[in-house]
């Protein structure tokens, strides 16, 4: 077989596959990471866990007990200052003002064409303190981008990404495992929500959000070497919960289940909103110009949505990104997203296709190396969890 | 990582075995635990005229598709099906877990030994 370093697809989506012009940065966890037997890749210039022993296993043990991610490669950029709130409505396309303190929102910042230069989750901290969270690859444009349209507004800027580490602990049992730990009353956190803790008595903004389709917290730890103790404390107390250490293999195919948009395949910024069936996160209603709005209002007049489809291979043959996907042997679309599915046990996808093709006729294959597989179109997500 | 002395090797992180004029094909545990969970394997069918260095097949894991050459010059006489339900099986067993059988139509190419095949391992670590 070829040499397994060299795959014929990237080993890790969502990232440009460009050479590493340096060597990547290891985060506060590498040494831990090390020691648990972790295959580490340079992902977005950061050195990251792949996945410690089996993937597969570690996705499983997330979706039925819990598993624990380093995400200390996200962006982290600060904005204080009495026009906080109004510098952000007008650098991104939703409403943040809107947003009440302890409370999260997901939006995206495009460029003045309406193109998605990255999508965010934006924490109001205070009446005055935002923390935006970007994507590892993105974090520099984001940050770059925030200092100059809040040029004019009396706010600060401050990209910290290098001072937190971020700790994600997600699934069924994250409550019961984290509760110990904190002095949160974590039944009072609801989804999309976060406020300043203690973890392991290290201060912490934690925050009930995750990219995994369960139930979990992401721990934003500052000073970033003091995850050294909120990690191994949450380690400890998991350890006869089912708690397991996952790296981003399962993080992937997590999100990939339940249906979440990933920035560079789903996104991009080629696509407006609008385009990528996400017309819903622009909030046209708020005061003043903001960035791309010019663009986004003809968007929302002429954009042929497209539509975001699952596909479940009928085979075992996996499904991967930049495949066709044909109707009757016509392309009629092409895969964002494809992987095994540990949960459903079969090959799963996302594509886009044209908003208005009738999916529910006709007979669907995906075009893999020139055979054509067996697909059938599913509503999005592939994987809810019980409420 | 074991690398049974038995068996010789391949720079494509192969294994071979030769008994009785025919080559039984795997891959070798170094891969499979650089691949990851093993989820898909197209082996060639039975039948099918394989030659040294030629793609006759793939190796799917979670997050990359790898090509198989064949090792050996010959004629394809078995493929395990058992990896068509099973290919985890080759993270879990990567000596037990093989792939197909050849039948040599010549004399087998030259294969590392388990000795020469650490070395290169350790050369990609």
């Amino acid at each position: 077989m070829a040499t397994p370093m060299h795959d014929t697809t990237p080993i890790l989506s969502g990232v440009p596959m460009s050479e590493p012009t340096s060597a990547p940065r290891p985060t506060a966890l590498r040494a831990i990471h090390e020691k648990a037997g972790a295959a580490l890749v340079d992902f977005a210039g950061w050195l990251m866990p792949l996945r410690y022993d089996s993937e597969t296993a570690e996705h499983k043990a997330v979706r039925e007990a819990a598993g624990l991610f380093d995400l200390s490669h996200m962006g982290e950029i600060r904005l204080t200052g009495p026009d906080a709130a109004r510098a952000l409505d007008h650098a991104l396309v939703g409403h943040l003002s809107q947003v009440k303190p302890g409370k999260a929102r997901y939006t995206m910042i495009t460029n003045a064409d309406g193109g998605v230069m990255d999508d965010l989750i934006v924490y109001r901290l205070d009446e005055e303190e935002y923390l935006v969270v970007a994507n590892a690859a993105n974090a520099d444009v984001v940050a770059e981008a925030l200092l100059e349209r809040a040029a004019g507004f009396d706010v600060k800027v401050t990209d910290e990404s290098a001072e937190y580490s971020l700790i994600a602990v997600q699934g069924p049992r994250a409550v019961e495992i984290l509760a110990p730990l904190t002095d949160a009353d974590l039944d009072s956190i609801r989804y999309y929500a976060g406020y300043e803790h203690t973890v392991a008595g290290v201060p912490a903004l934690l925050a009930r959000t995750g990219y995994t389709g369960e139930d979990g917290f992401e721990i934003f730890v500052r000073p970033a070497d003091r995850a050294v103790e909120v990690w191994e404390a949450l380690a400890a107390a998991g350890a006869d919960k089912g708690l397991v250490p996952a790296g981003l293999s399962a993080r992937d195919t997590l999100r990939l289940e339940a249906g979440m948009p990933l920035y560079g395949q789903e996104l991009t910024s080629d696509l407006t909103p609008f385009d990528a069936g996400l017309g819903r996160v622009v909030k046209f209603d708020k005061e003043g110009d903001f960035v791309g709005r010019a663009a986004l209002e003809e968007a929302a007049r002429t954009a042929r949505p497209r539509r975001l489809i699952g596909l479940v291979a009928r085979g075992r043959r996996p499904l991967r990104r930049g495949q066709d996907v044909l109707r009757d042997g016509a392309v009629v679309g092409s895969i964002t997203s494809g992987a095994p599915s540990p949960t459903l046990g079969r090959p799963i996808a996302m594509a886009y296709v044209d908003g208005e093709l009738d999916t529910t006729t006709g007979a669907f294959t995906v075009d893999v190396r020139g055979r054509g597989e067996d697909v059938d179109v599913v509503e999005l997500p592939f994987y809810q969890r019980q409420a | 990582m074991s690398v049974p002395t038995e068996l010789g090797y391949t720079a494509e992180h192969e294994w071979v075995s030769i008994e009785d004029g025919v080559a039984t094909v795997g891959i070798t545990a170094f891969a499979a635990e650089s691949l990851g969970d093993i989820v898909y394997v197209e082996a060639p069918a039975t039948g099918t005229a394989v030659s040294a260095g030629q793609t006759c097949g793939e190796v799917e894991s979670t997050k990359s598709v790898s090509d198989v050459y064949s090792p050996v010059d010959g004629e394809v006489v078995e493929v395990n099906a058992d990896l068509e339900g099973e290919p985890e099986s080759i993270n879990s067993d990567p000596y037990g877990a093989w792939l197909f059988k050849v039948r040599l139509s010549g004399e087998p190419a030259a294969l590392l030994s388990a000795e020469e095949y650490t070395k290169l391992t350790e050369g990609e670590d």
